[in-house]
């Protein structure tokens, strides 16, 4: 991994994910939400009856709740100008060659057929609403393995998945959890069972195209006891002039010993609203852990949370914010200590600069009863120059006595006598810059394989340089 | 013919926070010579060892720098590196995160203007880190985070061996080095003293001389060099102190 902080030279700072294909759908709806388009879209996907009724009283959540007062600013969304649901395809590839020559074209200038073959057990690609191309190796197929998109899962696997499907995040739990389950498309569903471990990455790639499109994926992930799985997302959109919406809902159970790993480089273009609920449960002596990237996006609002449902159940969530011109990261954590002996780690860190502002904003909660709880925050914040902005809003609830809590915050800049020290062994002011930054990144990147890692270093130095967005 | 690498200070004066320090230092450094600059605390020695590469706080308000007959003054710090000048730190900063041999590749692709396979590199670091006794597990170490004193110091060298400076400035590196940890830098820095190199050791005390010999010895009194000599000179100051000096220095008439 020593390489991984390498400063690499790349072209000059633009958001390189910015561009689009011409719109050539299969099915557009009308812009707007209601609910014959809740009902056109369960029709459209040959939904049963009841999974039809669960969006529709969702859609009666969504528009009964107001629109959160904390956080960011949410009042440029305009919910009457969006495009609620776009099937770009009419079915799905399980080879390249079956995917329409434009959208293959647009995932080979994003690497992930590349991706694919280096280093990934599977793969899931999602243009607008929908998978349009899905792989998974054929030995983890034969181990039981479930690889498939969220419509998939439905379809073919009905009983696992109206188990365990909105048992972790409601449909009333939020706003934004409730617009995601009236009208959600796409996502995953993975179910790895007891015992088996899947030791490379599976990998979901989203990508928006359309302009005023919303996406939302929706994410469900069973780990049967003793598994692991590391799942990876990673998402880009165009740049337009006009705001988009991407509001994803991912539950993930966690059994007795299991371990999953749910890693999202998130890179969306500085036009997207990216709002999304993210929970598990981790059950006795499981692990979950979110290592959680936010660079692109106009505003993230985004906590990632693990219940600690019993016993030695361990949670972690590594996160990395970047505020650029223009953005806000609202991101964090939440740990929900509901058994005694349980752990949980947060380490969060920002960067702000061209008067971005990132916020830390995370939940430490420990039920009454919940001996011998041990965890730790830390949080760390790097302000590149004035006009940013950093803001920590740590909320710790204990209801417990008998528990081992930890709690810093850093602010801190680039300090005069680092970059002094650095330029005199040669670095220019920007290479000693792009140094600092990724050194204090690294105890979250090194976290990455090493691909993500590398790519990693490489987005957020073109951050620096000052993409536009 | 090959170029003389001489660094020749003439009439310095620098200002920090608009306070004089530096009151009209003149010094040449030839190339292959090792300088010995000692003086009392607050006699300017380190504000002439940032000043000569560069440290923004430090205000030049007169006088000229040569080195190989430029004047490096209106030079940026990693300009003047990428010319060959080095500057050992006397408190080396910690950079966390950033491991070692990142950071030495950089800068070495940095002076050399080329990058360096990555064998061939590792292997060339690993020559020098045998020379200072240091062992392999440095390379992953963040740069200066966690190190001891002596740890900073041998790694200061290193960096020193590595990217093969022309003028060596070196600020206390003796300070905070028990008497094993100063033989081993001392002998490092031994083992790099040859005719394409100036030396110019800062230091307060005698006792690293006594490892690296110089060729010639300065004294630094508020801001002026009041005498120069050789290695006997060391040798009246170990004897005499330095209140002598100072005396002599500030009251010229006086003696």
């Amino acid at each position: 991994m020593a390489d991984a902080t390498e400063v690499l030279d790349v072209g000059l700072g633009e958001y390189k994910y910015g561009f689009h294909d011409p719109e050539q759908y299969v099915f557009k709806s009308r812009k707007g939400l209601s609910r014959e388009i809740v009902t056109e879209i369960s029709y459209l996907k040959g939904e049963p009856a009841w999974m039809r009724d669960f969006r529709l009283k969702a859609l009666e959540y969504f528009e009964s709740r107001p629109l959160p007062k904390w956080g960011g600013d949410l009042s440029g969304i305009n919910f009457d100008d969006i495009y609620y649901y776009l099937r770009p395809t009419e079915g799905q590839g399980r080879t390249w060659e079956e995917v329409p020559e434009y959208i293959k074209t647009t995932f080979d200038r994003l690497g992930i057929p590349q991706a694919e073959r280096k280093f990934l057990a599977g793969v899931s690609a999602q243009y607008e609403s929908e998978v349009i191309y899905h792989s998974i190796r054929k030995d983890l197929e034969s181990k039981g393995v479930i690889f498939c998109d969220c419509d998939t899962g439905l379809r073919e696997h009905p009983d696992l998945f109206r188990q365990y499907f909105g048992t972790i995040i409601p449909p009333n739990d939020n706003k934004f959890a409730a617009l995601n389950s009236a009208v959600w498309s796409g996502g995953s569903f993975v179910y790895v069972p007891a015992g088996v471990k899947v030791e490379i990455p599976l990998q979901a790639y989203f990508r928006i195209n359309a302009q005023n499109m919303g996406q939302f994926e929706r994410t469900l992930i069973i780990a049967e006891p003793g598994s692991y799985v590391h799942y990876v997302e990673g998402c880009t959109a165009p740049t337009y002039s006009s705001d988009s919406l991407h509001s994803a809902v991912v539950e993930i159970i966690v059994k007795e010993g299991a371990r999953v790993r749910y890693t999202t480089i998130q890179n969306w273009s500085n036009n997207v609203y990216n709002l999304v609920t993210k929970r598990s449960q981790a059950f006795r002596d499981a692990t979950m852990e979110w290592i959680d990237c936010n660079l692109g996006s106009k505003l993230t609002m985004k906590y990632p949370a693990v219940y600690l449902m019993e016993p030695g159940a361990r949670g972690e969530v590594l996160s990395i914010a970047f505020a650029g011109r223009g953005q806000h990261q609202d991101a964090g954590a939440k740990m929900v200590h509901c058994a005694p002996n349980t752990s949980s780690a947060i380490t969060s860190k920002s960067i702000s600069k061209f008067g971005g502002r990132a916020s830390y904003r995370g939940l430490l909660k420990v039920h009454k009863g919940c001996e011998n709880v041990k965890s730790n925050v830390r949080c760390d914040a790097l302000l590149m120059d004035e006009e940013s902005r950093t803001d920590t809003y740590p909320y710790i609830e204990i209801e417990e006595d008998r528990v081992s809590i930890g709690h810093e915050a850093t602010v801190s800049k680039v300090s005069e006598e680092q970059l002094f020290y650095l330029r005199s062994r040669g670095l220019s002011e920007n290479e000693a810059t792009m140094m600092i930054v990724n050194g204090f990144i690294e105890p979250i990147v090194k976290e990455l394989p090493m691909e993500y890692a590398v790519e990693m270093n490489r987005l957020i130095q073109l951050e620096m340089e000052g993409s536009v967005g | 013919m090959a170029e003389t690498a001489e660094l020749v200070i003439q009439d310095l004066h620098v200002s920090v926070e608009g306070r004089e320090i530096l009151k009209g230092v003149n010094l040449t450094v030839p190339t292959g010579e090792v300088h010995a600059l000692m003086g009392p605390n607050g006699s300017g020695k380190s504000t002439l060892a940032y000043t000569l590469m560069g440290h923004p706080k430090y205000e030049v308000t007169q006088g000229q720098v040569l080195f190989k007959g430029e004047d490096i003054l209106e030079l940026e710090p990693d300009e003047r590196a990428r010319r060959g000048v080095f500057l050992a730190f006397q408190y080396p900063t910690a950079i966390p995160g950033v491991s070692l041999a990142n950071f030495l590749r950089m800068s070495l692709k940095s002076i050399r203007g080329t990058d360096m396979p990555i064998l061939e590199f590792r292997k060339l670091v690993k020559e020098k880190m045998a020379l200072l006794k240091m062992d392999d597990s440095f390379f992953g170490r963040y740069v200066n985070d966690g190190f001891s004193g002596g740890e900073k110091k041998r790694a200061e060298i290193l960096q020193m061996a590595l990217l093969q400076p022309q003028i060596a400035i070196m600020d206390e590196t003796d300070s905070g080095l028990d008497i094993d940890a100063l033989r081993t830098v001392s002998e490092g820095v031994n083992a790099l003293r040859g005719p394409n190199l100036g030396i110019l050791i800062i230091t307060h005390y005698q006792r690293i001389l006594n490892y690296i010999k110089p060729d010639f010895v300065h004294i630094l009194v508020d801001g002026r060099i009041v005498r120069s000599g050789q290695q006997d000179l060391v040798e009246t100051l170990e004897a005499r102190g330095y209140d002598w000096i100072i005396n002599e220095a500030l009251n010229p008439q006086g003696v």
